[in-house]
């Protein structure tokens, strides 16, 4: 055991079928310390965590805790939490019925009885104590998703764990809620608690973290101190080859579309049921636009709207001038518009079915009920695309929720690019994927722009839609605020806009 | 069905854990391997049981029978419920408990057609093809109410359908006006006994019909694909292009088509029908052999192959207590026993530990 080590991993690893995805791997996490995870998808992070807490068994290799005699053995969760270790994850599994004391002590009560008013004390101390904005008596589902995610944490502090796993908690988080839980790390980190913390953004990474260990295709690269690493080489350790990629793709968008030709989609006053204002909106043969606002200013509620995804209670769509009518997402299809949604999981991937059913699915809805691709048809289509887009899997018949977040996304587009659009919306492809998958997606875009298409894209990630769109449509408030292009195309402007200065 | 289609002992030879980790893992191992213990217990048993001899029946027809033919014959009715109801546990994550009652609506609507109102017929008073067509097509409705109250209403399976297995019987006798008609007409048991100079029980022949009718189906339609998507996610089989809404209701439409065939079947078998016993608890046979087939009865990916060979297994049972003289009282105690086994045996917890046995005689192998 290191000096100051409150945990060490030594040489692990795991294989699955066919796959090695851990090999020998080492960590160690120092009292006291943020501590980030960092590698693109399927790179190792997950399964070393599962491997941590219980969830996987290992299949080499020791662990050692601070304060146990030679390495410990962990079979289940619960063996972890006992001697200290605590995870909270990206998803809230907590009980969003109880009330927040009520999560904080499930499972933990001793004996048959529950003192009711001993539990509510003492939640309530804890929340006291860490600053988390919640009353004990209050239900879950009342709070924020970043307070729920706070209370997860709180339940963890109370359990006196010595090693705290962060796996991506800030994912669907905004800006002040990270704030908030970032103040509440360094707390934790006061009290000598070890963090872990998986992610996938650079700047939180930087903002928080003493150290980080990059792990790249199942294997260790390296450990490091955060002042000794500048982005640039840290994205080029965890992607594993030099950088220039990323810089260069802005190269192609200068070729700006055709604006004056008739627009490929127009729409007129446009609302739906989800509660935007009606909003007007166009795009050329070749644009690559996009939505920005703050998370819930409306932007996936726009192009849902187009799609049809949403009920649509007003206004009118034209494509490439004459009317349509687009009632639900069949009709948008057959206008040869696709729509990667926003949360991959619950409306993006039909997890227990094959990469290759998941591929062919929207071609095949558009062909008709009585006309089944062959097996051979459909296995051609999915191997063309999982060459093209590189997607990472055993073979198509790999059940799609078997892959990693990355290549799942690429599954969905591959989805819509099978279906030969005119018209893609692509919201948040890059949400949740390693930075190498984030750049391919990117200049995919930037590609089908080049082929002639019309993109939509949007994403949280400001840069990105600066790198890919020609012109960005502002939205505060489910509403239409602003449009930016050519030189108004940059960060401050577009910050000025959603804030409500400046209107252009 | 055979054992030997599913295990996987081709070209190059693997070791017997990786084989027996293979077949372990096989959806259809258990149903497979339910039916090999059952052949085998008879084997050792008595033999005699698989004994299928000529003989004439009453109406002096050459017919076959046995053990194995009885078992055919009896599952008939059951593995065409399996198949209905495959396909609505995969759409809509739940199950039909109403199947049994909508059966006695269906055999009451073809007995009423008939006998055209009469308590005795000697002579059908419709044409057969018309009142089954009908019976098909009253059952389909109840199918489809429902499939709205399922999908349109988004209420649980079992708890909508709760409605038609408590009102279905008395429907079924409103129909006949509480009579008990009885059809004599040799024809119209044909369906549910013999063709005269065929000596296969016509439920036999009515069954493969309807299973070749689906594997067509299955093949030369999106069924498959369809029903399968909207049982794992809705949401995103909307986003698709597909209407969730619509298709769990097709599913619970076919349901009702199947059930109308069973019931049709049974009617056919005595030319009466006995509202408040006919299909008794038949739906939860139903519902087992969907499950024992490895079937998730949570919806989503299914296997239909396996529910109708889960029918077979169940009736086999059945027949092979019968022919040790179970009093039919303790049936149902035995059957119990034995499924409690199967169900234990094929959770994933308990099959997962089976491919670790398979893994680690492999492991002893390599070691040795």
């Amino acid at each position: 055991m290191q000096e100051g080590a409150v945990l060490q991993l030594r040489g692990i690893s795991k294989f699955f079928p066919g796959v090695k995805a851990l090999q020998n791997v080492d960590f160690t996490l120092r009292a006291g310390e943020v501590h980030a995870l960092m590698g693109e998808n399927g790179a190792g992070k997950s399964t070393l965590i599962k491997c941590l807490t219980g969830v996987y068994p290992k299949d080499e290799g020791e662990i050692y805790m601070e304060g146990h005699e030679g390495p410990v053995t962990i079979r289940s969760p619960q063996d972890a939490q006992n001697i200290g270790i605590s995870t909270v994850y990206q998803e809230i599994t907590l009980c969003p019925n109880l009330t927040v004391a009520e999560n904080m002590y499930i499972g933990r009560t001793k004996g048959s009885l529950t003192r009711w008013k001993q539990m509510n004390k003492g939640a309530g101390k804890i929340l006291q104590e860490l600053g988390i904005p919640a009353s004990p008596g209050q239900q879950l589902s009342s709070c924020s998703i970043a307070v729920q995610q706070m209370v997860a944490i709180a339940r963890a502090v109370d359990m006196e764990c010595k090693v705290l796993i962060l796996d991506e908690p800030t994912s669907s988080l905004d800006e002040s809620e990270v704030a908030k839980l970032f103040k509440l790390m360094r707390d934790l980190k006061a009290r000598g608690v070890g963090i872990i913390f998986v992610t996938h953004f650079l700047d939180q990474v930087y903002e928080i973290s003493d150290r980080i260990t990059v792990l790249r295709d199942g294997q260790l690269v390296g450990e490091y101190v955060i002042e000794d690493m500048p982005r640039v080489r840290l994205v080029s350790k965890m992607l594993g080859k030099e950088l220039g990629d990323i810089s260069d793709i802005k190269k192609a968008s200068d070729k700006a579309a055709d604006m004056s030709s008739v627009p490929v989609l127009e729409t007129e006053q446009l609302a739906s049921a989800a509660g935007i204002k009606p909003f007007d909106f166009s795009i050329h043969k070749g644009e690559v636009n996009g939505f920005t606002g703050l998370l819930g200013s409306g932007r996936s509620e726009c192009v849902r709207a187009i799609f049809g995804a949403d009920r649509v209670t007003g206004g009118t769509v034209k494509m490439n001038g004459e009317s349509v009518k687009i009632r639900k997402p069949l009709d948008a299809m057959k206008c040869g518009v696709g729509y990667l949604p926003e949360d991959r999981k619950v409306d993006g991937i039909i997890g227990e079915l094959s990469v290759r059913d998941n591929i062919i699915l929207a071609l095949q809805v558009m062909k008709g009920f009585f006309k089944p691709f062959s097996r051979a048809q459909a296995e051609a289509f999915a191997d063309e695309y999982i060459k093209k887009l590189e997607i990472k899997t055993a073979s198509s018949d790999t059940p799609i929720n078997s892959l990693s977040g990355g290549n799942q996304q690429k599954c969905i587009v591959a989805r819509w690019l099978l279906t030969d659009p005119v018209y893609l919306i692509l919201d948040e492809p890059t949400r949740g994927i390693d930075v190498g998958t984030k750049t391919e997606i990117q200049k995919l875009v930037l590609q089908l722009a080049g082929e002639g298409k019309s993109v939509t894209f949007i994403s949280s990630e400001t840069d990105e839609m600066l790198n890919t769109c020609s012109r960005l449509i502002v939205m505060r408030d489910r509403k239409v605020v602003g449009e930016l292009k050519g030189a108004d195309l940059n960060q401050d402007m577009i910050m000025s806009t959603i804030a409500g200065g400046d209107n252009k | 069905m055979s054992a030997e289609t599913k295990t996987p002992v081709k070209k190059e030879r693997r070791s017997a854990g990786e084989v027996l980790k293979r077949m372990t893992r096989h959806q259809l191992f258990i149903p497979v391997a339910a039916l090999v213990l059952l052949v085998l217990f008879n084997l050792i048993a008595d033999p005699s049981f698989f004994a299928v001899s000529l003989k004439q029946n009453s109406l002096g027809n050459p017919v076959l029978s046995g053990n194995i033919i009885s078992v055919l014959d009896n599952a008939s009715e059951l593995v065409l419920l399996a198949i209905g109801m495959t396909l609505v546990t995969a759409s809509s994550g739940g199950q039909d408990i109403s199947v049994g009652a909508a059966m006695a609506i269906a055999g009451s609507v073809i007995i009423r057609l008939v006998c055209g109102g009469q308590v005795s017929v000697d002579t059908m008073q419709t044409s057969l093809i018309l009142a089954v067509l009908a019976g098909i097509l009253v059952s389909m409705i109840f199918g489809a109410f429902n499939g709205v109250l399922v999908a349109y209403f988004k209420i649980q399976p079992m708890v909508a359908t709760l409605i038609l297995f408590t009102a279905g019987r008395s429907i079924a006798a409103w129909i006949n006006n509480n009579q008990l008609p009885i059809v004599n007409d040799q024809v119209f048991k044909y369906a549910g006994t013999f063709i005269p100079g065929i000596p296969v029980p016509t439920p036999v022949f009515i069954t493969i019909f309807v299973i070749v009718l689906f594997w067509l189906a299955l093949r030369f339609t999106n069924l498959g694909l369809y029903t399968q998507s909207v049982g794992i996610n809705a949401n995103a089989s909307r986003l698709n292009g597909l209407d969730p809404k619509m298709i769990k209701l097709l599913t619970y439409v076919i349901l009702g088509a199947c059930v109308a065939v069973a019931g049709f079947i049974r009617v056919s078998r005595s030319g009466s029908i006995n509202y408040s016993r006919i299909a008794e608890n038949i739906e939860m046979d139903a519902i087992l052999a969907v499950a024992l087939g490895g079937n998730a009865l949570g919806g989503g990916k299914f296997n239909i192959y396996g529910s109708i060979l889960g029918a077979y297994v169940i009736q086999f049972l059945t027949t092979t207590l019968y022919k040790y003289n179970v009093p039919s009282t303790a049936l149902p105690a035995y059957k119990a026993v034995v499924i409690i086994l199967l169900v234990v045996l094929s959770a994933p917890v308990v099959r997962e530990k089976m491919s670790h046995i398979g893994k680690s005689s492999k492991r002893a192998k390599e070691v040795a």
